[in-house]
Order: structure tokens, then C-alpha cells, then sequence
């Protein structure tokens, strides 16, 4: 064809834009799984090469051998163990040199120990290990609705990084003119997967116990008067967990019906227990230490770094695609020493809770 | 014989710009004398003028300015006047309705005042608009029509940004002035409602909008079809009706039995149109004032139906279990 003619210009024109909008789109080729009855688009949709990228990024590291639980303790031997101390000195050492793979490779101890004294206090990174330890244990005995046997190790979130890789902190928003009433939403947030809705919805929902829901329960008017912007809110902590763990709307919900819990996956269940878990950690563990962070540390309005979704699932449906770290690391499986009176009352997760 | 077989007019016909009908008493002028643009002759007619802008016009022109100006610069004010991230972000960017504490009371400027005025200003050339194209209609002596079919999309539009928040008692329930905000305006709406899918006007809007599709389709198919034989003088065809306007009709009863006329099509295609916003507007209405729950109104009514559970054990509601739920 000649492309000096109408027509070899109009396709010449039609290509480049054709190209042009399409260029944000991902190609084409996409898994599709069942998850409901049929029919009802019941299905999550998978992009195999963005999964092929997740599966390399998201290889757990190799577990170092198992040493034998008995002989002297590790209280018995170190001084100065407020947690842990109940392990053998064997199991201590293990677990202390895996932590510092899974937190400061390079580093080393003394990220945390002072190298003359490793009972010394002094490193606040030392005092915050010893909180990340009570609340890893706290997850993995007490928040079983959502971990499951499978549990959580330092390396979940950590990934071989001091401080893992996705946190969240008080969003102030962008920049605007001064004497301008912000309305919290229409910005390019990537918190909210690149939406114009509320670009933080962490802080009101998983640091924060507002109520997430918002569709009545009746059929017709009678006193629910939850608003439009607060559906948005609840939207936007949607696309956040939507973003974390890589899954459309129908990995929890039946999307002819966001609030029916009779027609949910059973993984809403455990998203439930999930925001639940997260509270808990942000208010129980992190906030009550905020005090001796240094402001690297902390977000532009002085609040700590902050667990959300993402932050132990970095984009996939189960963090490490469910990698049974645990099982090789048993002592991260159970309170103890001070992490039991740290968090004595009634475990949320657990049927005895709430 | 001119061929009409692409979505092109391959044939301009060229005569000196016609100027229109003189204007009675009480018309300002017209304004140009009129020119060819070649371009706009290869969708439509070349002929491009004189335009006549007059009262209702120049005002409607005016406030709509004024409501452009004012989103415009709120969007800018909300990236602190850079002009980079004023385009970068320009789909994000939104003038928002008040916060919902402010209920129906006037708030201040900065906290939704100015989406207020926004809305007042293109509301007022908007009708202003709709008062020309009236007006219009009958200097030319024409039925208005046009008239009230911009009136019907104009009745859907006040339902989702004044008539519902209104009846909420909330201006917070209006629709954002912005690209993606008013989108995820429409997204949080039918999730709040227990998702409008399940509102029957919701459903008839679809209907008609996809029925207006099809005749569309439907007529402007006939019509090219037929326009070899003189059928896109479709006025001619109705007071006179010639083979164009037979064949047509012969090929509807031949692949479905009935037939339009060349008449009645038009009426049918206007109903549609028509009835699209109308019946939405209805059912934006309806949503949580009447009804609060469109997924529970359906079941309760018997459109939703029930399928078999997929999950062994149903899933209950964690929060109901001894929990403090939210």
C-alpha cells in the first residue's frame, strides 16, 4: 500500500495512536481460575509473567541445619534475656544468626549488639528486635486465624532489608495551596493502586479501629447513614489489600454482593482476622516504642513506620507463596519469656477471644 | 450517482456559504459569513457559519467559563499551581463536594464552597443552553425535540449532583467535578447500595442505552443500505415514500417479520435516547432514599437468584462470633 495516499496515512495514524493507548495495558494472555459456582465471574485473574517475576522474587532462604534443644539454657549462659531465654544455647545462637541473615546481612551483630557487651541495651535496634520478637511470636500462637501453620519468621517482611520494604506512615497528602480544605483523596497514591480515592486508608482502618463497613444490611432505609466518601475510604483499603496480595475483588468477596458473608470465599475470613492482627501489631508493638526510633525511622509527620498488608505479602496471595518457614525456625512458634506477659490478655484470634 | 459507502461523505458539493433564514423581530444577527473547511466537509458538511450565539448563548457561554475557571483552578491550587504536575495529574484531580458534616448548609469556599459555585454556574449555562437550543428550534419553526431530550439528560444530571443530595440532606452525596474522581464516585455508589445492578431502572437505563445502540445500528445501517436509491432523503421518503424507503421496509419484514417506518424509526431511536436518562436518573434517585440495599431489595423481591454454595462450609461473619465486629 502506498502510504502517501488517505488511506496509508490514516492507518499510519490509527497505528501510532492504537499504540499509544494501549502503551499502560498489560499484553494479553492472562490465567483464569475458577472460584465460585459458574457463571459468575467467580475467578481471579493471573498475568503468568508477573507471576513467573513474583515466584523468582519471592524465593525463601535456604534454613540453616537444626541443633538439639537440650542442654544448658540460653538464660543459663547470656545475661540480660528478657525473651528467648528459655531455648537451649545451641537453638539461641541458631536463631540470633539467622535473624541477622534475615535483618543485617551485612551488618552483622553488631547492627544490634554493642561488640563489647552483646546484654547491653544501649542500640535501640537491640530493644526493637526484642519487640518484633514478642509480636512475631505473638502472631504465630495467637493470630492462627490468619497465619495459619504456616506463621511468619522476621524474613516474611524483612527480606534480608532492616526495615522491611513496604510500610506505611501518616499520609499528609501532596503538597497544595495553603487555606485549601484537604479532602484526603485524588492524588496519584500507589497506596491505593494509582486511584483518585482517599490515598490513606491505613491510618483509619489498620492503625485506627474505624468501621470498615459500610452496606446496609437492610433492604430498604432504616438509619444507616454511612456516606459516599466513607465508601470511598472503605474502597480505597480494598485496593491496598487487593494491591498486597496480587488478587482481584473475588478473592474474598462474590462481587454481586461485597457484604453477603454466606456467599464469600473463605478467604475474607482470614483478611478479617488480618486487619484485626494488624492493629494490633501497629498499636501494641510498634506505637508504644516510637519513643526511642530514631526519625529515620519514621514517617514525615513523626509516626513510626507501620505494618499494612503489603507489608508481609510484597504483592502475593500468601507471603513467600506460603513457604513454611516456621516449621524450621519452631522457636518463633510460641511465646516466651517476656512476650508472654506483654500480651496476657485474650488472644483476638483465637475462639476463646472477643 | 455520488456512492455512500463509507463512514466518509466522499462527495462535497461546493455553492457559495449559505447564510440561512432572515430572522424575525427580536433575533440578534448571526455572526460570520461563513467558510468551507475542507476537513469537517469529509464528516459532515463543509460549511462551517455563521453561528448565531445571541442572549441565551453569550450568558451560557459566560457561566459555563466561569464553572470551567473555577474547577480549573481548584484542581491547580490542590498541585500548588505547578503546571507539571498539574498535567501529570490532571485525571486525578478533582473539585469535591463538601464534607458531609456540613450537611445542606452553605460551606466555605475553601471546604467544597467553591464546588457549590461550580455546580450553581454550570447548572445556570446549562439551562441557558437548553433555553437556546428551545428558542432556536422555534425561530426555525421546528418542533423542539432536541429540546427536551437535552432536558432528560439534564434531569440526570441534577438527580446524581443536586436532586438526590438534596433528598440525603447532604451535599456530600453529589458527584466530584473530575476525571477519575467521578468514576470512583459511580464505583462507591453501587457498592454503597448494595450493588445497582440489581436496581430495576439501573436495568431498564441499560436496556434503552443498549437498545439505543442498536437502532442506531439498526437505522443508520438501513438507511446507507438504501441510500443508493435516494433513501438518505429520508423526508422525502416519508411524505413520499419511494423504493429506497420500500426495500428498506421489505427487508425488515422478510428477516423479522415487522418494520419500522421511516417516521416511526426516529421516534423509536428519541424514546430510547430519551428513556436512558430518564429511568437512570429514576434510579439514582431511588437509591437511599426509597430503597437502601439493591442486592437485598432483589432477593426480597425475587430477581436475584440463589446459587449453589461453592464452599463446604459457609462462610459466616467473623464479627458475629463473639466478636466486636466492624
Amino acid at each position: 500500500m502506498n502510504l502517501f495516499t488517505l488511506k496509508g496515512r490514516s492507518l499510519i495514524v490509527t497505528i501510532v495512536l492504537g499504540a499509544v493507548f494501549v502503551a499502560g495495558c498489560e499484553r494479553p494472555g492472562h490465567d483464569t481460575v475458577q472460584r465460585g459456582y459458574r457463571g459468575l465471574a467467580m475467578e481471579g485473574v493471573y498475568n503468568p509473567r508477573i507471576v513467573d517475576r513474583k515466584l523468582q522474587a519471592n524465593i525463601p532462604p535456604e534454613p540453616t541445619p537444626p541443633v538439639p534443644s537440650d542442654g544448658p539454657k540460653a538464660s543459663q549462659v547470656y545475661k540480660n534475656l528478657q525473651i528467648l531465654g528459655d531455648l537451649s544455647v545451641g537453638e539461641f545462637t541458631r536463631l540470633m544468626v539467622a535473624m541477622t541473615s534475615w535483618v543485617a546481612p551485612e551488618e552483622g551483630c553488631n547492627y544490634c549488639h554493642v561488640p563489647a557487651d552483646f546484654a547491653d541495651d544501649s542500640l535501640y535496634t537491640k530493644q526493637i528486635s526484642r519487640v518484633m520478637l514478642a509480636m512475631t511470636q505473638r502472631a504465630n500462637e495467637d493470630w492462627q486465624a490468619h497465619v495459619g501453620d504456616t506463621g511468619v519468621t522476621c524474613y516474611t517482611c524483612h527480606r534480608g532489608k532492616h526495615v522491611p520494604e513496604y510500610t506505611f506512615t501518616k499520609d499528609a497528602g501532596p503538597a497544595m495551596v495553603a487555606g485549601l480544605a484537604p479532602t484526603g483523596q485524588n492524588t496519584r497514591s500507589p497506596t491505593v493502586g494509582y486511584t483518585s480515592l482517599p490515598y490513606d486508608p491505613l491510618t483509619p482502618f489498620l492503625d485506627e479501629a474505624n468501621d470498615i463497613r459500610i452496606i446496609p444490611l437492610t433492604a430498604l432505609p432504616q438509619g444507616n447513614r454511612k456516606s459516599l466518601k466513607q465508601t470511598e475510604r472503605t474502597y480505597a483499603l480494598m485496593m491496598h489489600i487487593s494491591d498486597s496480595l496480587g488478587v482481584n475483588c473475588t478473592h474474598c468477596h462474590n462481587s454481586r454482593s461485597f457484604f453477603a458473608w454466606d456467599q464469600s470465599p473463605p478467604e475474607r475470613t482470614k483478611a478479617w482476622h488480618a486487619i484485626r492482627m494488624v492493629r494490633e501489631m501497629n498499636n501494641q508493638f510498634i506505637e508504644p516504642v516510637a519513643g526511642i526510633l530514631p526519625d529515620t525511622r519514621k514517617g514525615p509527620l513523626g509516626d513510626p513506620l507501620k505494618v499494612s498488608c503489603k507489608t508481609c505479602h510484597q504483592g502475593v496471595y500468601r507471603p513467600l507463596f506460603g513457604a513454611n518457614m516456621l516449621k524450621d525456625y519452631p522457636n518463633l512458634a510460641k511465646r516466651s519469656g517476656a512476650a508472654k506477659a506483654e500480651t496476657g490478655e485474650a488472644a483476638p484470634g483465637s475462639a476463646a477471644a472477643e | 450517482m455520488p456512492e455512500y459507502q463509507n463512514i466518509f461523505t466522499r462527495v462535497q458539493v461546493r455553492a457559495p456559504a449559505e447564510a440561512g433564514v432572515s430572522l424575525g423581530n427580536g433575533n440578534v444577527f448571526r455572526q460570520g459569513k461563513g467558510f468551507f473547511f475542507y476537513w469537517a466537509g469529509k464528516l459532515g458538511d463543509a460549511q462551517i457559519g455563521p453561528i448565531y450565539l445571541g442572549f441565551t448563548g453569550l450568558l451560557s457561554i459566560l457561566c459555563g467559563l466561569v464553572a470551567f475557571e473555577i474547577i480549573g483552578l481548584n484542581m491547580a491550587a490542590q498541585v500548588d499551581w505547578s503546571p507539571i504536575e498539574f498535567v501529570r495529574q490532571l485525571p486525578w484531580l478533582a473539585l469535591e463536594p463538601p464534607p458531609p458534616e456540613y450537611g445542606l448548609s452553605i460551606p466555605p469556599l475553601h471546604d467544597g464552597g467553591w464546588w457549590l459555585m461550580a455546580g450553581f454556574f454550570l447548572t445556570t449555562s446549562i439551562f441557558l443552553w437548553w433555553l437556546r437550543t428551545y428558542l432556536r428550534a422555534r425561530a426555525l419553526g421546528l418542533g423542539t425535540h432536541i429540546a427536551w431530550a437535552f432536558a432528560s439528560a439534564i434531569f440526570l444530571y441534577l438527580a446524581c449532583g443536586l436532586i438526590r443530595p438534596v433528598m440525603m440532606g447532604s451535599w456530600a452525596e453529589a458527584v466530584p467535578f473530575g476525571i477519575f474522581p467521578h468514576l470512583d464516585w459511580t464505583a462507591a455508589f453501587s457498592i454503597r447500595y448494595g450493588n445497582l445492578y440489581y436496581n430495576p431502572f439501573h436495568m431498564l437505563s441499560i436496556a434503552f442505552l443498549y437498545g439505543s445502540a442498536l437502532l442506531f445500528a439498526m437505522h443508520g445501517g438501513t438507511v446507507l443500505a438504501v441510500s443508493r436509491y435516494g433513501g438518505d432523503r429520508e423526508i422525502d421518503q416519508i411524505t413520499d415514500r419511494g423504493t429506497a424507503s420500500e426495500r428498506a421496509a421489505l427487508f425488515w419484514r422478510w428477516t423479522m417479520g415487522f418494520n419500522a417506518t421511516m417516521e416511526s424509526i426516529h421516534r423509536w431511536a428519541w424514546w430510547f435516547a430519551v428513556l436512558c436518562v430518564i429511568t437512570g436518573g429514576i434510579g439514582i434517585i431511588l437509591s437511599g432514599t426509597v430503597v437502601d440495599n439493591w442486592y437485598l431489595w432483589a432477593v426480597k423481591h425475587g430477581v436475584a437468584p440463589a446459587y449453589p454454595d461453592i464452599n463446604v462450609t459457609p462462610v459466616a461473619d467473623p464479627a458475629l462470633m463473639g466478636g466486636a465486629g466492624q
